[in-house]
């Protein structure tokens, strides 16, 4: 659990294929205000590393990953 | 700082050439590049009016192409082949949850993806600036060079 992450918004990306959890992120951050914290569901093998990437270029933080049977969770807070 | 650049030449006007450069100009969008598709030959296909969810996949000159039994040439010319290729693949598509193509040619326009349609194969094959979607500009080598020599990503799919 991440109790200790205060959620600001949460995004089910879970069933999506490349690229619309990242598509879909974005659109979830920039609505977002900075430092408000986005959390995003997926279930795409690939989104763990698409996500890192995403956020590097963006210049947004991954505060935390979990991996759950299949699904991966987001922390990411909006630090652009 | 200025954003970086991508610029694509999207030539294919089949489902599964239409797929790469729709994904890598929504996702390079998403990561704050500046993106252009230069549309050209087939790949005019794409952004005809209406024109994104008809495309299809031939089974044909495919050979890596997953059937679900193994199919000869001779029959894979036969006419309905091809329909039943591309409905095969949309239904796989669907089920992963992919977008279709018109969602992802929607997205791009969102995301402020600039589409230039190539004027000369256009006079080649007939079409008019009319029968494109709307945002669609018009040019040829010279205007996807102007903007290719300053990106830093360029891809011919």
């Amino acid at each position: 659990m991440s109790a200790d992450i205060k959620v600001d918004q949460v995004l089910d990306a879970k069933g999506m294929s490349c690229p619309l959890p990242i598509l879909k992120t974005k659109k979830a951050v920039e609505a977002l205000s900075k430092d408000q914290v986005l959390k995003v569901e997926t279930t795409d093998a690939g989104s763990k590393n698409d996500m890192a990437s995403w956020a590097k270029r963006t210049g947004n933080e991954i505060l935390k990953v979990e991996e759950g049977a299949g699904t991966f969770t987001f922390y990411i807070k909006k630090t652009a | 700082m200025a954003n970086k650049k991508m610029t694509i030449i999207a030539s294919k006007g089949s489902l599964d050439g239409a797929y790469p450069p729709l994904i890598l100009a929504t996702t390079a969008a998403a990561m704050d590049l500046d993106v252009t598709i230069f549309f050209t030959f087939f790949g005019l296909e794409i952004i005809k009016k209406e024109n994104a969810d008809k495309l299809k996949i031939s089974p044909l000159g495919n050979p890596a192409m997953p059937m679900p039994v193994p199919i000869p040439a001779l029959v894979a010319a036969l006419p309905s082949m091809e329909a039943i290729a591309t409905a095969m693949m949309k239904s796989k598509f669907n089920k992963h949850g992919v977008a279709t193509i018109g969602q992802l040619l929607e997205l791009a326009k969102e995301s402020g993806v600039k589409m230039i349609a190539c004027q000369m194969t256009m006079d080649v094959m007939g079409y008019k600036q009319s029968d494109f979607i709307d945002g669609v500009e018009f040019g040829g080598a010279a205007m996807w060079l102007d903007v290719a020599v300053d990106s830093q990503v360029n891809l011919f799919i």
